[in-house]
């Protein structure tokens, strides 16, 4: 029998994951819709921002200055995988892979075995599952700050050069913009608000772990292109650069209230990260197909045999 | 001024598509030149172009640019001294960016890009008068995405971003050849315009005789990765497509290329 009760007392702490699961979308944002680089580093920077806050955290160090530390752990990752895609020259999927199999290790000998905990009731933590209504002001603080932080960053001539970049190339160096500089600035900026990410992730579930990244990216991805899609039936043009990451956050709120509901209605949570790619790589061909239908040459053919 | 002493360049060296493209190249351009280049394809003029632009390095010579020697600079870092209209439309703008976006870009060509605001409302104001200039309906719609304009429109813009800030060199691609006539007779009028009006040294490649003759005081013809003919002063004023297929004959020893496109008279 499903309990409809049973699903409302779950949404909350859906909500509270999505937002800040939402602060990974908007850095996954930043790569795939501005940038436009697949950026795979998410998987390894998310578990690194775990890694290096629950590790500092243990040591002695305030939880929130913990996570000045994740981002700047999410930071240097994403500067690692700039670096080996301009300045090495491997294509941007096969660097963000590398960084994420070597961000495996790394995690492995920050926290020294496969995981670590930190228990809410030794640790004053920034946000926790124990507090949901505290987790979700939280976590909106933090997005709001982030969203204006980076309305005002893309607004600059540096952030001009990072859109520019990631629209047209040529473009960019005939308007004297250093390409490779721009897409290392954008890479570690994203990867830092993954590793920001990961560190209020593990405060909240209270443990990090080395695959707590395994995924990310996809629910990343999920979130932005939901986002994306409900933004623009909402608000259509009038959606502008500030709306258009509230919406990527928005996105991982209604991804994990879409979990939280089909794990209600009985699916397996092994199934969970399938469910997650079938839903992503609908999302993803949803466009291409209504374009097809539009223009397609099985339509040629018929149209060409009925005349 | 330009001065180019003899640059070569080979594409994919020491492969089975080898090419040769430029084959000792040396010209020099006074300030306020406005110099056409023609020739067949694979005569080496975009190639010509694209190294003083820095696309890649050259293999051998040297480029200067108001007596800065700029052969060792990246692209990126030469661009301070260029402005640059492309053959295809796509290539000169962001598309996702807004129109006066693109503006506040080229607008900061060469400078250091800070945290400063990327566009300030003085350079709002100052881009709608340069549209207007253009006269092609633009200036109300500076904060349109660039995406949504024609490539008439395009290269329009594309052409105001090369010369918002005055460039020492301008470098003019086949920049109408994927345009309709009547577009491609409008931006060429807005570029000899911009250049006469600004006094600008520009260098301009075209398929089109007419074209090169018409505009201009000195016309350069390219063949197989040499100068082959240089035409300046009263001879380029008085010269016809007659006379330029004649001297192409007495220059090469050959006919010109039967290259359909090169030999379009109007």
């Amino acid at each position: 029998m499903l309990d409809i009760m049973a699903l409302l007392r779950s949404l909350p702490p859906s909500i509270a994951q999505g937002i800040i699961w939402g602060i990974m979308a908007i850095g996954v944002y930043i790569t795939f819709k501005i940038l436009d680089f697949a950026d795979l580093t998410v998987d390894g920077s998310l578990a690194l921002g775990g890694s290096v806050a629950v590790m500092l955290i243990l040591n002695g160090m305030p939880p929130g200055v913990a996570l000045i530390f994740a981002t700047a752990a999410g930071l240097v990752a994403g500067l690692v995988t700039g670096i080996l895609h301009t300045l090495l020259g491997i294509p941007d999927i096969l660097a963000g892979i590398l960084s994420q199999i070597a961000l495996y290790s790394i995690n492995m000998n920050i926290m020294g075995k496969s995981n670590a905990a930190i228990s809410v009731d030794n640790y004053h933590l920034v946000v926790s599952l124990r507090y949901i209504n505290a987790a979700i002001i939280i976590g909106l603080i933090f997005l709001a700050a982030i969203v204006c932080i980076l309305y005002w960053f893309f607004g600059t001539e540096l952030g001009y050069t990072i859109r520019a970049t990631g629209c047209n190339e040529a473009m960019s160096r005939a308007q004297g913009i250093n390409t490779n500089t721009a897409k290392i600035i954008g890479l570690a900026l994203s990867n830092g608000l993954v590793g920001l990410s990961g560190g209020l992730i593990a405060q909240y579930q209270g443990y990090s772990d080395v695959n707590m990244g395994r995924g990310a990216i996809v629910i990343g991805l999920a979130a932005v292109i939901i986002g994306e899609v409900i933004g623009d039936a909402l608000l259509g043009k009038r959606l502008n650069f500030a709306g258009r990451l509230t919406f990527a956050a928005i996105g991982a709120v209604i991804y994990y209230m879409v979990i939280t509901f089909v794990l209600w209605l009985g699916l397996p949570s092994q199934d969970m990260k399938l469910f997650s790619a079938i839903v992503v790589a609908l999302f993803l061909a949803v466009p291409y197909l209504r374009s097809k239908s539009v223009s397609s040459f099985k339509k040629a053919a018929r149209k060409g045999a009925s005349s | 001024m330009l001065e180019i002493r003899d640059i070569h360049k080979t594409f994919n060296k020491g492969t089975i598509n080898e090419k040769v493209a430029l084959r000792g190249v040396s010209l020099r351009l006074e300030d306020g030149d406005f110099c056409t280049v023609i020739g067949g394809n694979g005569a080496g003029k975009s190639t010509m172009l694209n190294a003083v632009a820095g696309v890649w390095p050259v293999d051998e010579g040297r480029i200067f640019i108001d007596d800065v020697d700029v052969t060792g600079l990246p692209e990126f870092k030469r661009a301070k001294y260029l402005g640059r209209v492309f053959q295809d439309p796509m290539t000169g703008t962001a598309a996702t960016m807004e129109l006066r976006e693109n503006l506040a870009l080229a607008l900061r060509r060469g400078q250091r890009r800070t945290l400063k605001w990327g566009i300030t409302k003085a350079e709002k104001e100052r881009f709608i008068r340069a549209l207007e200039t253009f006269d092609l309906g633009l200036e109300t719609r500076s904060s349109i995405k660039v995406g949504m304009l024609s490539g008439g429109q395009r290269q329009a813009v594309t052409l105001l971003m090369a010369t918002l800030k005055r460039p020492r060199l301008l470098l003019l691609d086949e920049h109408t050849a994927a345009l309709d006539p009547k577009t491609a007779q409008k931006v060429l009028e807005l570029s000899d315009k911009i250049i006469e009006e600004e006094n600008l040294t520009a260098m301009m490649v075209t398929h089109n005789m007419r074209d090169a003759i018409n505009h201009g005081n000195r016309l350069i013809m390219m063949n197989e990765g040499q100068i082959v003919l240089d035409i300046s002063g009263e001879e380029k004023k008085n010269l016809t497509v007659e006379d330029l297929l004649q001297k192409f004959e007495d220059v090469s020893g050959e006919e010109f290329s039967n290259d359909s496109a090169l030999l379009s008279k109007n």
